[in-house]
């Protein structure tokens, strides 16, 4: 394992100011609810505004609807989202994993119809990985597309799909071929491109604790696919899916979820002071400090075009276990009954969201099962 | 990691190596004087390694330092080398010649003192040099040597540069004892892991357990985490000097401070009875990491700190403060 630390991308202070008033404008009336939901908050509304000033797609060439930045550029706008815990759920994903994989693996005709819409602020996407009976054995799928003579032919079902009701499009991974009798079971897995308008799709939002429709089972009933709408290449879908993880799983929303809980608790400490409590901060803004620069130095391997996946691992697994013990270790310092309301409200919150934090994007047995892996371990 | 470094790093490497490994910490342990081991890191010109080159040292950074820092950690440190780099360094910062043999760094108690030629006092912004005079000798629980030494006649004495600012041997000793630790660690995790692959129950390697698995993963993070923390530390003294790196080196020995707890707990959970015997290497590293969290300020001491400012700074400057420290890259 290597982590080496990037310089920040020239002019970053400037593109850190822009954002700031551009969150500070646009988040006036965010709630203690919705900051403390972070980027499990979707707003069409707000992704379109991030649109318009080009932070969607920054990397992607202009062709595209990019802006030709670098990807530690991109960064700077992802930290300074989550810092102020704005509601960028309805361009995450697209931003994060399927733009990227639909310019990398995707034809010129996928690339031109997709990602100016996703770059505009106007295409959510989800991800099609878990099924009933396929959660981290993802292997384990039986989703599968049959070839027809104008397409494919979709049936099965995916669940804990994450926005799927809002999105327009899920890029599903799912079985083209039966795995050889006694060879890899991740031969014979491919992606799609589904556009969730399709008929044969039925979308069922599976209330979560919290009361919010958040994750759906999404059902494909004999769903007719066009040919150009395989992703990449026939069962090459196990690499292509995986070979996303180290973007996925190394972001500043692998650590920041919860920050703007942290932000509110040293106001709210400075109001009414806790004996001790600088201990604890100081604790935190050390381990906050660290993180940032594991997960920006991934970022720096990303952008010379190395493939980190075990680095990756690690920064999500060390993330989370921060992004959780956050707001505990606020509501140890600061009673819940003496917080300023706000304090209190994005606690509550942050209390039903965190368990999620080490499960989605690979739970937390995963990732240390592939950390142990590389170390030789199993 | 440049040229320069990865030969140096190689060099210690091998020095550590020749004089013994594992035995040349018994030794230390036992009261001795690693002379030859010292000898060869003298003649490698190490002790002057932070002096500036126009000084007649070899001018490294303290990047460079740290990565070598992380070499010796990994072998227990077994001489007070990385204290006499930090301690000729002040020196030769307040303007003072840097003398030869093993120098004692008197920020707290000092490091293999009995054996100083030559005591080094920071004060403020101060530093002054100092013949050794009467020794009372002590140790940490590493067994390393942690003595009193009273400063005898007064050599020479100069004035830091801003750049080190009032805590200069505080702050180094930080940043040493967090890459030290960092190093330890690595040594610990590989011992661990070698051990997990080796040693059978139930009729299989215990790592072969997902409980032993995702201990030692999880301490994985948590050695990464150190290093990232001490290369943050030191790049920050490299763009700022040390005075403006507090922020960064109080992280590190933070992050050490904690990893070296939580790592040192797991390895001898994985390493069971053998583990906390006499005669298994694993405590000399142990022992050394419990050590080390106790010199150039705790965790509790540096929270304290960074915790104080975050609190005066207030809420909304948290992440602004963060982002600014940055080190800025060139068009």
């Amino acid at each position: 394992m290597r982590f080496d630390l990037p310089d920040a991308p020239p002019h970053a202070e400037a593109l850190r100011r822009e954002l700031r008033d551009f969150l500070a404008d646009a988040g006036q009336d965010w709630t203690p609810e919705i900051r403390a939901r972070s980027w499990m908050g979707f707003d069409r509304g707000f992704s379109r505004a991030v649109g318009a000033r080009g932070w969607i797609g920054m990397t992607w060439p202009a062709a595209y609807g990019g802006g030709e930045k670098s990807g530690l550029e991109r960064i700077v706008v992802l930290e300074e989202m989550l810092a102020a815990g704005a509601p960028v759920g309805a361009h995450w994903i697209g931003d994060r994993q399927s733009g990227p994989l639909i310019l990398r693996l995707g034809t010129e005709e996928q690339r031109t119809r997709i990602l100016p819409g996703i770059a505009r602020g106007e295409l959510a996407f989800c991800i099609g990985l878990s099924e009933p009976e396929a959660g981290s054995d993802l292997a384990n799928l039986r989703t599968k597309c049959e070839r027809t003579p104008n397409g494919w032919k979709l049936n099965g079902r995916k669940i804990w799909t994450t926005f799927a009701h809002k999105s327009d499009y899920m890029i599903a991974l799912v079985r083209t071929s039966p795995a050889p009798e006694g060879g890899s079971r991740h031969a014979g897995l491919s992606q799609f491109l589904v556009d969730l308008r399709l008929s044969g799709i039925s979308i069922r939002p599976i209330r979560d604790l919290a009361g919010e429709d958040s994750f759906n089972e999404v059902t494909f009933d004999d769903v007719m696919l066009r040919p150009d709408d395989l992703l990449g290449e026939e069962g090459a879908g196990w690499a292509q899916a995986t070979s996303e993880l180290a973007f996925e799983r190394s972001g500043p929303d692998r650590y920041l979820s919860s920050y703007p809980a942290l932000a509110a608790g040293i106001d709210a400490l400075n109001a009414a002071p806790s004996p001790g409590a600088e201990v604890t901060i100081g604790r935190m803004v050390a381990r906050l400090n660290t993180l940032r620069g594991m997960s920006l130095s991934v970022g720096g391997m990303l952008e010379r075009g190395e493939a980190p996946a075990v680095e990756a691992a690690l920064v999500k697994d060390a993330g989370n276990v921060f992004e959780q013990a956050l707001p505990e270790q606020i509501r140890n310092l600061v009673d819940p009954a003496d917080s300023p309301e706000g304090l209190r409200r994005m606690l509550a919150s942050l209390a039903q969201l965190a368990p999620t934090f080490s499960l989605r994007g690979g739970t937390r047995e995963i990732l240390r099962g592939i950390i142990a892996r590389d170390m030789g371990l199993r | 990691m440049s040229e320069l470094r990865s030969i140096l790093v190689e060099q210690v490497e091998r020095l550590v190596a020749d004089a013994g490994g594992v035995a040349v910490l018994r030794m230390v342990e036992a009261g001795e004087w690693p002379a030859t081991l010292w000898a060869g890191l003298e003649q490698q010109g190490l002790n002057l390694a932070l002096v500036p080159e126009e000084s007649g040292g070899v001018g490294l950074s303290w990047g460079d330092a740290a990565a070598i820092w992380l070499v010796l950690g990994r072998h227990g440190a077994p001489a007070p080398i990385a204290e006499t780099m930090l301690a000729a360094a002040l020196l030769s910062a307040a303007g003072i010649e840097v003398p030869e043999g093993p120098l004692g760094l008197a920020q707290g108690a000092v490091p293999f003192g009995r054996h100083a030629a030559r005591l080094v006092v920071p004060k403020g912004a101060c530093v002054a040099l100092h013949a050794p005079g009467e020794c009372v000798p002590a140790e940490n629980i590493g067994r390393e040597p942690r003595d009193a030494v009273t400063a005898e006649d007064r050599i020479a004495r100069g004035q830091l540069p801003n750049l080190f600012g009032p805590r200069a041997g505080l702050l180094g000793l930080a940043l040493i004892r967090a890459a030290l630790i960092a190093g330890a660690l690595e040594r610990i995790l590989a011992l661990a892991v070698d051990w997990a692959n080796t040693r059978k129950q139930f009729g299989r390697a215990i790592g072969k357990f997902q409980a032993v698995q995702q201990q030692l993963a999880a301490m994985a993070g948590e050695v990464a985490a150190v290093h990232v923390a001490v290369h943050q530390a030191a790049r920050a003294v490299d763009a700022r000097g040390l005075a403006e790196a507090s922020f960064e080196i109080g992280c590190a020995k933070i992050v050490a401070g904690e990893a070296a707890t939580m790592g040192a707990a797991t390895v001898h959970q994985v390493f069971a009875a053998i583990g906390i015997t006499e005669d298994h290497e694993l405590h000399h590293f142990t022992r050394r990491l419990w050590s080390w969290r106790e010199e150039g300020g705790t965790e509790r001491f540096w929270a304290a700190e960074i915790g104080r400012a975050a609190l005066t700074r207030g809420g909304a400057s948290l992440w602004p403060d963060m982002t600014a420290r940055d080190a800025q890259g060139v068009e």
